[in-house]
């Protein structure tokens, strides 16, 4: 079975907010910038697909999944 | 389906590309770039490439890795010069390639002063030769108050260069945001000591009194290339609401203007995310013409300007009125709501948290009555 890790690169991020509309279980934002904030980095399965779209859309590509 | 072609390999053709391996496209993908460089993010130019904060290899959008899983048979360097819509076949300065499926993703390229070879900001290279023209004592005018032009006299101000902004409006980037909102952006550059100039249209870079010029009067669809090729071009390649700009052509990006079925308007952005979104979008309806779904997202941007930051949603250009609904413009933390007809068709956040701008976006998406959410 696959796993997910997520690895985030938080100076990049612009606080569009994307992940947190495709992945809301995984990602959130900051109150004072909107910077993402993970709040799962090895989701389960039932994840998977959203945190692989949510890294596909983010327009700073500030998210990494490694993937085994 | 058995070879998909995507032009432009920036943004909105990486995302084209990922989508079609990710919905399991097993043919070839060739990807065909004018650039020499793989997909990088243009964004950090007028802001931490500009500012020297990071070197250009941050800017790359995804690793040599994930390229490689991608599969590509990738062509940098190469221009498409042609397409035959009959034939399925499109020209490139190293010769024809025929193709099943066909995705725009040319982009724009930055329109200039006649004859003039100032800096413009678009690629790296661009950023790179204007910001070591920068620093403390030169003197920069930038021409265009437009979000480009006003993030660059930013950073050159943080470089501790002498700025003067000229814009054509009264106020800048009214059109785009309102007037209260662009003249607060006004007196943001005032305060940071930018020499703002409006109501002057400049006609030739060499009159202007300055070490270096940068030129950012917007831009130009790059589709001389699809000329003669039938297909409908009117600033823009022109798409219906699937992104379809004819039977297995798809655009995306900048360059495509598609009807956008949540504000039935035909519209053009040159916004980051879109880029990305549109790319998915016109990847999955080329494999499934049969489910296609109709392309319908609440645009959004960003703009760093000093230390603000700006997130605007929806649709702001054709808007009737605009109202602040949340903190002051005074205090440069607010939420101002756009109105065209009797809808909300925009908002734009400056210094509110994202919880409080959610509900906004959300409402534009469904495209609230007005009175219902004022
Ligand atoms: C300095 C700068 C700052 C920005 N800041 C923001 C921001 O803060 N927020 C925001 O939302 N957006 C911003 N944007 C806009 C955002 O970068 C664009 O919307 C995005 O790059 C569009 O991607 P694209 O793939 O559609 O087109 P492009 O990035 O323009 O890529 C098109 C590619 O196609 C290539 N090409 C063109 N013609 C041909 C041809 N005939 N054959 C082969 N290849 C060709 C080009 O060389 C280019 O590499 C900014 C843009 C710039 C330039
Ligand atoms: S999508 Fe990317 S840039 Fe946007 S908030 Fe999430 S991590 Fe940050």
């Amino acid at each position: 079975m696959t796993a997910v890790r997520i690895e985030f690169d938080e100076p990049k991020c612009v606080a569009a907010g994307q992940c947190a509309m495709v992945a809301p279980d995984v990602f959130d934002q900051r109150d004072d910038d909107g910077v993402a904030v993970v709040l799962d980095d090895t989701p389960g399965p039932g994840q998977h697909e959203v945190v692989r779209e949510a890294a596909a859309v983010c327009p700073a590509a500030a998210i990494h999944l490694i993937e085994s | 389906m058995n070879r998909i072609v995507v032009v432009g390999a920036s943004a909105a053709g990486l995302a084209a590309c990922e989508t079609l391996r990710r919905e399991g496209f097993e043919g070839t993908v060739t990807l065909i770039g004018a650039e020499t460089r793989f997909p990088y993010d243009r964004p950090p130019l007028s802001k931490q490439l500009l500012a020297g904060a990071w070197d250009p290899s941050r800017l790359s959008l995804r690793s040599p890795a994930q390229i490689d899983a991608l599969r590509l048979d990738a062509r940098l360097g190469t221009t498409a010069t042609g397409l035959s819509v009959a034939d399925h076949t499109i020209t490139l300065d190293t010769g024809p390639l025929a193709y099943d499926g066909l995705i725009i993703a040319t982009g724009v390229r930055p329109r200039r002063l006649a004859g003039d070879q100032t800096h413009v900001l678009r690629t790296v290279e661009d950023a790179l030769g204007l910001r070591e023209r920068l620093g403390p004592g030169r003197r920069l005018a930038v021409v265009g108050a437009g979000f480009l032009g006003a993030e660059a006299a930013a950073v050159a101000r943080g470089l501790g260069c002498g700025v003067v902004l000229f814009e054509p409006a009264p106020v800048p980037l009214a059109h785009a945001v309102g007037e209260r909102v662009g003249r607060m952006l006004a007196t943001v550059h005032e305060e940071h000591g930018v020499d703002l100039r409006t109501g002057v249209t400049v006609t030739s870079a060499e009159a202007l009194d300055a070490d270096e010029v940068l030129v950012a009067i917007g831009s130009q669809p790059n589709t001389e290339w699809l000329d003669g090729s039938g297909l409908r071009i009117d600033d823009g390649v022109v798409c219906d609401e699937y992104s379809a700009a004819a039977p297995d052509i798809y655009a995306a990006g900048d360059v495509a203007r598609w009807r956008n079925p949540l504000f039935g308007v035909d519209m053009r952005v040159e916004h980051r995310t879109n880029a990305t979104e549109q790319g998915m979008a016109a990847a999955r309806n080329l494999l499934r013409p049969y489910a296609r779904r109709p392309f319908a997202p609440v645009p959004y941007f960003w703009s760093d300007q000093y230390d603000l930051k700006l997130h605007a949603y929806g649709h702001l250009r054709a808007h009737d009125a605009v109202e602040i609904v949340d903190g002051s413009l005074e205090d440069r933390r607010f939420l101002a709501a756009y109105r065209r007809g009797d809808r909300l068709v925009g908002a734009l956040a400056v210094g509110l948290p994202p919880k409080a701008v959610r509900p906004w976006r959300q409402a534009i998406a469904d495209s609230a009555l007005w009175k219902d959410v004022t």
